[in-house]
């Protein structure tokens, strides 16, 4: 089937255009023989400006690699564009920072180039979790940044931190919560299992996650705001409109150090661990750079490195990092996570969304 | 003056350029949109070419009919507030210098210049209880205390008459420049006052522009998403919103594509059921 478009394509182009499509069809391997470089795409914002600043240019300095970081959307919309780009070969990054449900999804249609092991020597550093694997074993991607998400308060408004989810169901907090608006992005349900049904197995059956959604609408009347834009939940956290909410640990504690009243806990039943792969597209010719970078990024004194200036969570074993107590602490936390359910987001996704969006807007 | 019939397919030659754009940038898409929304939804994965009725099932519920009810009363209400507020300002309008016409109209003009997100943005604030107006209203002593007017339904709907208004008065605008002046002058000439003019023989007399005004600010309506998220709750939130959810976040196109084509579908029938009405008032 390849074969015959190829020649189609080969024979139509030839006869239209001649020397000009010969030229044309030589053109990638022109491009092939350009410096070394490679396209990473990294959250927008605060992630790519961080990484444009702390490791892109040492890892140029180390590796001759060229880096040109593109800004992707979270949520995704990376993910569609990404597959939608790789039908049509093209890859409008090399590697990209995808969420772990963009990963199971990406599997399905085998978006990502499976990644060789014995190329990457320092994935041996990485706890087991954040190693993605495709069903068959094969590694579809390898850990980058991990990060929390943690219960915020506003410290002119709440004098004493809260030390459980539980608040969110406080009467008294009656429209001050701003929360995600998405079941794909807010992990409340996995946050109402662990707190009030034991933790996140009570979503196994069906029967179950009714259960926990039933225990969530409890919320609702508390909630002012279901957000997807970060930015307006973070400037009305700041400003104490909304005085308390869920949002990012490393954002809120950089927030905090600029002086706005704003704090992250931990609550008690842990903080939600989420984290993001290096993905490599199918459509991308730079295999082997790949490999390089994720490599690179593996050593334990990278992730350090990240840690103290992006404030992400480690993806490496700790004894291997040399943070210190407080640095550990800005970034992490001792207290067992709560590890989202990618495999339900993603097996019963549009169940839970049907669910999710009647719950919050109905 | 008679125009000839073109003779060679040369002389088609000018519709060549806007038929094939039309073709490449509309019909192709909302072709594929169709074609899409029959398609088999992957969980857990993209969507597989196919002809199944299931994304038009699911919508067919209940909550997507009061989703959608809420969509088309919130573009029915914006565009009826927008032209109740626009006709007497761009009559007024018309009315001034040449001078002062044109620097409201740029005026005007650079609102357009402002993003969705700026606008939510900047209301968003302004109805905040920490910075918002009702501050103001304290320091005069007309309020006990600030409250937060956002998020609500009308901020939602002041948000998105504030984004439609500059459009409405520049499709009003042209109609009533070239009113006839006389009309009004014969008006108040037998005595009518100018309030009950206004009424009684100019709104009449644009009666069919100001039906395509509404149809206009209708459908612009209709496809906001941004403003019902930033200045509404849940409850709030338009088809359009869902349709994003779907197609962005949930990478669910067939189901985002099915829904997407119900509304134009639903749009197209109430614009031409509005048409319709209208034709069989002008022969009465």
């Amino acid at each position: 089937m390849d074969t015959m478009i190829k020649t189609a394509v080969n024979r139509r182009t030839v006869l239209a255009a001649g020397a000009l499509g010969t030229a044309m069809l030589a053109m990638p391997t022109v491009l092939r023989a350009q410096d070394k470089s490679l396209k990473i795409g990294v959250y927008g914002g605060y992630f790519k400006n961080s990484f444009d600043k702390n490791i892109f240019p040492e890892f140029t300095k180390a590796t001759g690699i060229a880096v040109e970081s593109v800004a992707e959307p979270t949520g995704e919309a990376w993910l569609v564009q990404l597959e939608q780009a790789a039908k049509a070969g093209a890859a409008p990054a090399d590697i990209s920072m995808m969420s772990q449900v963009a990963m199971i999804k990406g599997q399905s249609t085998e978006l990502w180039t499976p990644l060789d092991t014995a190329k990457l020597p320092n994935a041996t550093n990485l706890l087991d979790r954040f190693i993605n694997k495709y069903p068959d074993g094969r590694i579809a991607g390898i850990g980058a940044v991990a990060w929390y998400i943690t219960l915020v308060t506003n410290t002119d408004v709440y004098k004493e931190a809260p030390t459980s989810w539980q608040a969110f169901w406080d009467p008294a907090n009656t429209d001050k919560l701003g929360l995600l608006a998405l079941v794909s992005n807010s992990f409340l349900l996995e946050v109402t299992a662990k707190t009030f049904f034991g933790g996140t197995n009570a979503l196994d059956t069906e029967e179950g996650i009714l259960k926990v959604f039933d225990k969530l609408a409890e919320v609702k009347p508390n909630v002012r705001l279901w957000y997807r834009d970060e930015a307006q939940f973070e400037q009305a956290l700041k400003s104490g409109e909304i005085p308390m909410g869920q949002y990012y640990h490393d954002v809120t504690g950089l927030a905090a150090s600029e002086g706005h009243p704003v704090r992250s806990t931990f609550p008690k039943e842990g903080g939600i661990q989420d984290s993001g792969c290096w993905a490599l597209s199918r459509a991308s010719k730079k295999a082997e750079e790949a490999h390089i970078f994720i490599n690179y990024m593996c050593q334990p004194a990278i992730q350090a490195t990240l840690s103290r200036k992006v404030g992400t969570a480690p993806t490496v074993k700790r004894e291997l990092l040399d943070l210190n107590e407080k640095e550990f602490a800005a970034v992490s936390s001792d207290i067992e996570p709560i590890l989202p359910r990618y495999d339900l987001l993603t097996s019963k996704a549009d169940f839970l969304n049907q669910k999710w969006t009647e719950l919050i807007v109905g | 003056m008679k125009r000839e019939a073109p003779q060679s397919i040369a002389d088609y030659g000018p519709l060549f350029f806007p038929a094939g754009m039309l073709l490449v940038f509309f019909v192709v898409p909302f072709g594929t949109m169709i074609a899409v929304s029959f398609f088999q939804r992957q969980q857990g994965g993209f969507y597989t070419p196919a002809f199944v009725f299931s994304n038009y099932e699911r919508f067919l519920s209940a909550f997507f009919g009061g989703v959608l009810g809420f969509s088309l009363m919130l573009a029915v209400t914006v565009a009826v507030c927008c032209v109740v507020l626009a006709l007497p300002f761009t009559y007024l309008l018309s009315k001034l210098p040449r001078r002062l016409q044109v620097i409201w109209l740029v005026a005007l003009l650079s609102v357009l210049s402002l993003s969705e997100v700026i606008i939510g943005f900047a209301w968003s604030t302004l109805f905040s209880r920490t910075a918002g107006i009702t501050n103001i209203l304290v320091q005069l002593g007309l309020m006990k205390q600030a409250v937060a007017l956002s998020p609500s339904f009308g901020a939602v709907l002041t948000g998105m008459v504030y984004q439609a208004l500059p459009y409405t008065v520049l499709v009003l605008y042209p109609a009533l420049v070239r009113l006839d002046p006389t009309l009004m002058e014969a008006a108040r000439t037998l005595g009518s006052s100018p309030v009950r003019a206004f009424f009684n023989v100019l709104v009449p007399a644009l009666r069919n522009t100001i039906m395509a005004t509404l149809i206009m600010v209708f459908i612009f309506a209709l496809g906001s998403y941004l403003l019902p998220q930033i200045l509404g709750r849940p409850q709030h939130w338009t088809l359009s919103v869902l349709i994003t959810d779907q197609a962005i976040y949930q990478s669910n196109m067939p189901f985002a594509a099915a829904m997407a084509v119900f509304l134009v579908l639903v749009t197209l029938g109430l614009v031409a059921l509005t048409l319709l009405i209208g034709r069989k008032g002008e022969k009465a």
